[in-house]
C-alpha cells in the first residue's frame, strides 16, 4: 500500500497536526512500509469471525443514572493554558 | 549498616518489621542513590524528596503504633504515566508540559493506601510509545547494564533498558528503589524487565485499574510492577490490583495472596512449548536459555508439553493497527485548550495544528498518523475491523492450549539489550523488539519475564510464562521455579554511583 505525499497531508490535517515538508517526505516512506507489512493480515481468514471484544465474558457494567461526583470547577480549569472565570478561553471561533 | 539500597522489597519489609532501621532511613538510603547515580541513568524524570520523607515519618508511626500496611515504609518509584496527585505528571511528552494532576490514579492510590512511599517520577518512552525509551521527551534512559568485551572488561557503549517501562527496570536495576509501577501495551513491562534483569509481570486485561493512567490504546494498556524478585512482584500485583467502579473494565474478581499461590511449587504443572516461537534470527542464545527453561521447570516437577499457536506470527502487524487507532484516538485530547502545552495559531485550528506539531515528538507523531489514516473514512473495516478479528484468533489459539496446559514458556526478546541508536534509525526493526510479548496484549493474557541468564556480552536475558486469564498465580508459581534454578542478575560493579 503506497501512502503518497498528498495523503500524508490529508490524515495530517484531520489529526490536526502540522508538518513540514521534510516530514511528509519521510512519512510517505515510513507509513507506507508499515502498511506493506501489515499487509500479511490478509492473508487471515476471517470470514465468520467475531471481533474480540474483552478477555472474559462481561456484561457492560451500568451504575444508577444519578450524579456522584462534581462541583470542581477549580480543578478542572487548574492546568489550562488560559481561562477567565472557570472558562477555557480560545481563538476567536465564529466572526 | 548493610546498604539499604541493595535489600529486596520483602527483606526490606521484613527489616522494618524486626526495627532493624526505620522507614526514614530506607528512603533517605534511596534518596541519596538517586542523587548521586541518578545524573548518569536518567531513570527518575522528577524526584519527590520531600513528599517521600513526609511518607516516610508517617509510616514510622504506623509502623510504632502497631497499624502497618502491606507494603508500609517501602519506597517506590512510579513511572510518569500514572497522574499522582499535586506532582508533574506528563507521560513524557512536552505536550502535557507542567501538568499537576488534581486526582491520584487508582494504581498508586492503592500503594499509598498500603504505606507505600514515592521516591519521584520515572522515565518512559513518551507515552509510552518505544521498546528503547528513546522517545522520552527528557532523554533517554541509560541501562546501569553495560557489555563485557573479550578482555573482560565493561564497555563504556551506553545500552537501551528497554521501554516503554525503561525508567522503572533500570532504577530497579541500579537499586534506586525497591520496586516500581510500571505500564504495557505492547510489552512494555516484559521486554524492559528481560534486558535489565528484572522481574516484571502484566497482569490480565481488567486485573489492575487504568483509571488516572495516561491513555495510549485502552483495549491493551495494563498496569503491572518492575521488581527484583518474583516475590517481590508478587507483593506489589497484590496491592496494585483491584476493582474499581470508575474503570469499568476493571474486573470485579477477588485479589489472591499472589506469595502465597507463589510458594505452590510447579509439580504436575502443565508447561506448553510453542513451536511457533521458534522464528529465523531467533540469537542462539536465546534459543539455549528456552531450552534451559525447560529443563528447570522439569526438573522441578512439571510436565512439558509441544503446542501450537498458529496465528502467533499475525500479533505484531494486527498490534500496529489497533495500538495506533487507539492511540490517534485517545491522544486527540491534547489540544492546548484544557491542559498542557499551547502553541498560539492565527485561529483555532491552526493553534490545535501548531500545539500538537510541538508538542509530540516524532514516534507519536508516526503512530497518531496511522492510526488516523486506519480509522479514516472507507478504511475501518478493512484495518481495524481486521485487526480485532484476529485477535480473537489468537486468543482462541491459546484457548485451545489451556485444555492441553496450565501455563505456556517462550523467551521474552529475540536479543539481548542493544546499544543507543541501534535500532532508532528503523521503526520496523524497533517493532520487532515485541515479538513475543505482544500477544499477551493482543489476547489479554497475563505475563511474566523472568531472568534467566546472561548473554555472551554479559548482559541479562529473560524468560516469558504466559498464563490463563486471571491466572497471575501460576505464573509467579512457575516464575519462583526459573528463578530458584537460574539465581538472580545483577549489574555488579555500580559505576553509576560515580
Amino acid at each position: 500500500m503506497h501512502v503518497d505525499e498528498q495523503t500524508v497531508r490529508r490524515i495530517a490535517r484531520l489529526a490536526r497536526l502540522k508538518i513540514t515538508d521534510a516530514e511528509a517526505k519521510g512519512l510517505e516512506a515510513e507509513i507506507s512500509g508499515i502498511l506493506d507489512w501489515v499487509e500479511q493480515l490478509k492473508q487471515v481468514d476471517t470470514d465468520n469471525v467475531e471481533p474480540m471484544t474483552r478477555v472474559v465474558a462481561q456484561d457492560m457494567k451500568k451504575r444508577e443514572d444519578v450524579v456522584t461526583d462534581g462541583a470542581k470547577a477549580d480543578d478542572i480549569v487548574a492546568n489550562a493554558p488560559m481561562t477567565e472565570d472557570h472558562f477555557f478561553v480560545v481563538p476567536k471561533v465564529v466572526e | 549498616m548493610t546498604d539499604l539500597t541493595k535489600l529486596t522489597l520483602a527483606e526490606a519489609k521484613a527489616g522494618l518489621a524486626a526495627k532493624t532501621f526505620t522507614a526514614t532511613e530506607l528512603t533517605r538510603a534511596h534518596l541519596d542513590a538517586i542523587e548521586k547515580g541518578n545524573g548518569s541513568l536518567n531513570a527518575y524524570v522528577l524526584g519527590t524528596p520531600e513528599v517521600a520523607l513526609a511518607q516516610a515519618a508517617a509510616s514510622d508511626k504506623r509502623i510504632a503504633a502497631k497499624k502497618a500496611g502491606a507494603l508500609e515504609g517501602l519506597p517506590l518509584g512510579i513511572k510518569d504515566l500514572f497522574c499522582t496527585k499535586g506532582v508533574r505528571t506528563t507521560a513524557c511528552s512536552k505536550i502535557l508540559d507542567d501538568f499537576k494532576p488534581t486526582y491520584e490514579s487508582t494504581v498508586t492510590q492503592n500503594l499509598f493506601d498500603a504505606g507505600a512511599i514515592m521516591l519521584g517520577k520515572l522515565n518512559n518512552d513518551e507515552f509510552a510509545m518505544g521498546s528503547s525509551n528513546e522517545t522520552s521527551a527528557f532523554g533517554p534512559v541509560v541501562s546501569p547494564w553495560r557489555r563485557k568485551g573479550k578482555d573482560g572488561k565493561l564497555s563504556d557503549a551506553k545500552l537501551v533498558p528497554g521501554g516503554s517501562s525503561g525508567g522503572s527496570s533500570a532504577a530497579v536495576a541500579a537499586d534506586l528503589c525497591l520496586a516500581a509501577t510500571a505500564t504495557d501495551t505492547g510489552g512494555s513491562i516484559l521486554q524492559p524487565a528481560a534486558l535489565t534483569g528484572t522481574v516484571g509481570i502484566k497482569p490480565t486485561y481488567g486485573r489492575c485499574s487504568r483509571w488516572g493512567i495516561v491513555a495510549f490504546a485502552s483495549s491493551l494498556d495494563q498496569a503491572g510492577p518492575i521488581a527484583k524478585t518474583v516475590e517481590d512482584a508478587a507483593m506489589m500485583l497484590g496491592v496494585m490490583a483491584s476493582h474499581d467502579p470508575k474503570d469499568t473494565t476493571s474486573v470485579d474478581a477477588p485479589v489472591p495472596d499472589y506469595v502465597a499461590e507463589m510458594r505452590k511449587g510447579v509439580k504436575g504443572l502443565r508447561v506448553g512449548v510453542p513451536k511457533e516461537y521458534r522464528v529465523d534470527g531467533m540469537s542462539p542464545e536465546i534459543a539455549k536459555l528456552w531450552d534451559e527453561g525447560v529443563a528447570w521447570l522439569k526438573a522441578a516437577g512439571a510436565t512439558i508439553h509441544e503446542i501450537s499457536l498458529p496465528h502467533t506470527k499475525y500479533a505484531l502487524p494486527a498490534y500496529y493497527i489497533v495500538a495506533p487507532a487507539e492511540c490517534s484516538s485517545n491522544l486527540a485530547r491534547y489540544d492546548g485548550v484544557r491542559y498542557g502545552l499551547r502553541v498560539p495559531g492565527k485561529d483555532l485550528i491552526d493553534t490545535y495544528e501548531n500545539t500538537r506539531a510541538a508538542g509530540f515528538g516524532k514516534e507519536v507523531k508516526r503512530r497518531v498518523l496511522i492510526g488516523t489514516y486506519v480509522l479514516s473514512a472507507g478504511y475501518y473495516d478493512a484495518y481495524y475491523l481486521k485487526a480485532q478479528k484476529v485477535r480473537t484468533l489468537i486468543k482462541r489459539d491459546f484457548d485451545e492450549a489451556w485444555a492441553k496446559v496450565d501455563v505456556v514458556l517462550t523467551p521474552t526478546t529475540p536479543s539481548p539489550a542493544f546499544a543507543f541508536g541501534e535500532k532508532s534509525g528503523d521503526p520496523l526493526a524497533m517493532y520487532l523488539e515485541d515479538i513475543f510479548t505482544v500477544t499477551v496484549n493482543m489476547a489479554g493474557l497475563p505475563g511474566m519475564s523472568v531472568p534467566a541468564g546472561l548473554s555472551s556480552e554479559g548482559t541479562p536475558l529473560g524468560l516469558q510464562l504466559i498464563g490463563k486469564p486471571f491466572d497471575e498465580g501460576t505464573l509467579f508459581r512457575a516464575g519462583k521455579a526459573i528463578e530458584d534454578a537460574a539465581g538472580r542478575f545483577t549489574p555488579g560493579q555500580r559505576w553509576w554511583l560515580g
